[in-house]
């Protein structure tokens, strides 16, 4: 079956490829509309479920609605703090930390801490690391080290690099960017913390 | 040959004796990249399924409005907005698998097979037989990833589905799951194939 094709002349050829680019560039904004809302929201759950995640059980204020920005050295977006409490006593502090180091784009954390600051459980909120290899990251084999963990007691570098953490297999990169992400989360939550106390001291 | 017959012989075609990748070896890419476990494997699959089965059906559409130099940047642009809007689709519906394949999604839009589908066929044949050809190669594709990934899943991971066939301390065989392993898998399980399809 032979086809007739329009002659590829200069006006065929450009009305082709405009009606061709209108034409699916109007079904991609209807598509991006359609799923705009729906992305946000799973992206908001998602968060949310991390924060329950690591967040200490019992506590009885609302987590989102605690959110603190918090800018630290070197890095342009803020991380995020949700205080949890119970009886307006602090239980537990869940940190949103990223690092910008990973295989492919960045690895963002959800740390949460114990008011003394050690680590309580970890979740990996995003992250484009290779399948099979740097998504590891969020397997529980690997998380389980950091459990209990603080910046006393604790190098959060990989052993190659003279630290304390057990590095995933063909993934050091990714876990160096995890690491340096939990890290910086501690780091914050301790210089709040003196600052803190600071206040305190003043007040006195 | 009666049409009805022709469309089954066109269906049949992907599956096995043309499959597109252990007989054809196309789209090596995301093959060889994404297939880390069955899982992996059979999203990817069903990903480009789908854009193949809607960018044949378009692509068969509109093939007597465009002129034949021309055909190919159109082709690319329909593709990837089919490619687009599966990527969009999948992070508002189906989030968990979109977060493994991550880049790997986008990359469909060069997947060869996909572009050789819509110049070899579906630019010379009617729309239902572009639409079968597109169901076909695709559930080729599906099949042969799921397999792919699952025989690197069960042989690096020892899990099959994400369900652990061995204790979490085992030690199993990672190199097929790294990159090099990919090559080896996809190696064997070609030969195997075409040794039971009786190619010599």
């Amino acid at each position: 079956m032979a086809i007739q094709r329009p002659k590829s002349n200069l006006i065929n050829m450009v009305l082709a490829l405009v009606l061709v680019t209108v034409v699916s560039s109007a079904c991609l904004g209807y598509i991006f509309e359609l799923t705009k809302d729906r992305i946000a929201q799973a992206k908001e759950a998602k968060k949310l479920r991390a924060i329950v995640a690591v967040t200490v059980d019992g506590y009885d204020n609302d987590l989102v609605a605690g959110r603190l920005e918090v800018l630290a050295d070197g890095l342009k977006k803020a991380l995020e703090f949700y205080p949890a409490t119970k009886d307006s006593e602090l239980i537990s502090t869940a940190i949103k930390s990223y690092s910008t180091q990973g295989f492919s784009g960045d690895i963002v954390v959800m740390v949460g801490l114990k008011p003394d600051g050690s680590i309580h459980r970890i979740k990996v909120v995003e992250q484009r690391e290779t399948p099979g290899l740097g998504t590891k990251v969020e397997s529980k084999r690997f998380l389980r080290q950091f459990v209990g963990k603080s910046l006393a007691s604790f190098n959060f570098k990989v052993k190659k690099d003279g630290g304390d953490v057990d590095a995933i297999t063909a993934a050091t990169i990714s876990t160096r960017a995890f690491s340096l992400a939990v890290q910086t989360a501690l780091a914050q939550y301790q210089k709040r913390a003196q600052i803190a106390a600071n206040q305190g001291k003043k007040d006195e | 040959m009666s049409s009805k017959n022709s469309n089954w012989t066109i269906f049949m075609r992907g599956l096995v004796k043309e499959n597109p990748i252990f007989v054809m070896l196309l789209g090596m890419c995301p093959t060889l990249g994404v297939t880390t476990s069955a899982l992996n494997g059979l999203g990817m699959g069903l990903a480009t399924l789908f854009v193949l089965i809607l960018s044949n059906t378009a692509i068969s559409l509109i093939k007597t409005l465009i002129p034949d130099q021309v055909r190919i940047p159109a082709y690319i642009v329909v593709i990837a907005s089919f490619v687009t809007m599966v990527d969009l689709l999948m992070a508002a519906y189906w989030q968990p698998m979109h977060e493994k394949l991550g880049l790997f999604i986008p990359l469909i839009v060069v997947n060869c097979i996909i572009l050789g589908r819509a110049e070899a066929f579906a630019a010379k044949s009617s729309t239902l037989q572009a639409v079968i050809d597109g169901l076909s190669m695709g559930i080729g594709f599906t099949w042969a990833l799921a397999l792919l990934g699952g025989t690197r899943e069960l042989l690096g991971s020892g899990a099959i589905f994400d369900y652990p066939l061995v204790g979490e301390d085992a030690s199993t065989m990672l190199l097929f799951i790294m990159p090099p392993g990919a090559f080896l898998a996809l190696g064997y399980l070609a030969l195997i194939i075409n040794k039971l399809r009786g190619v010599k």
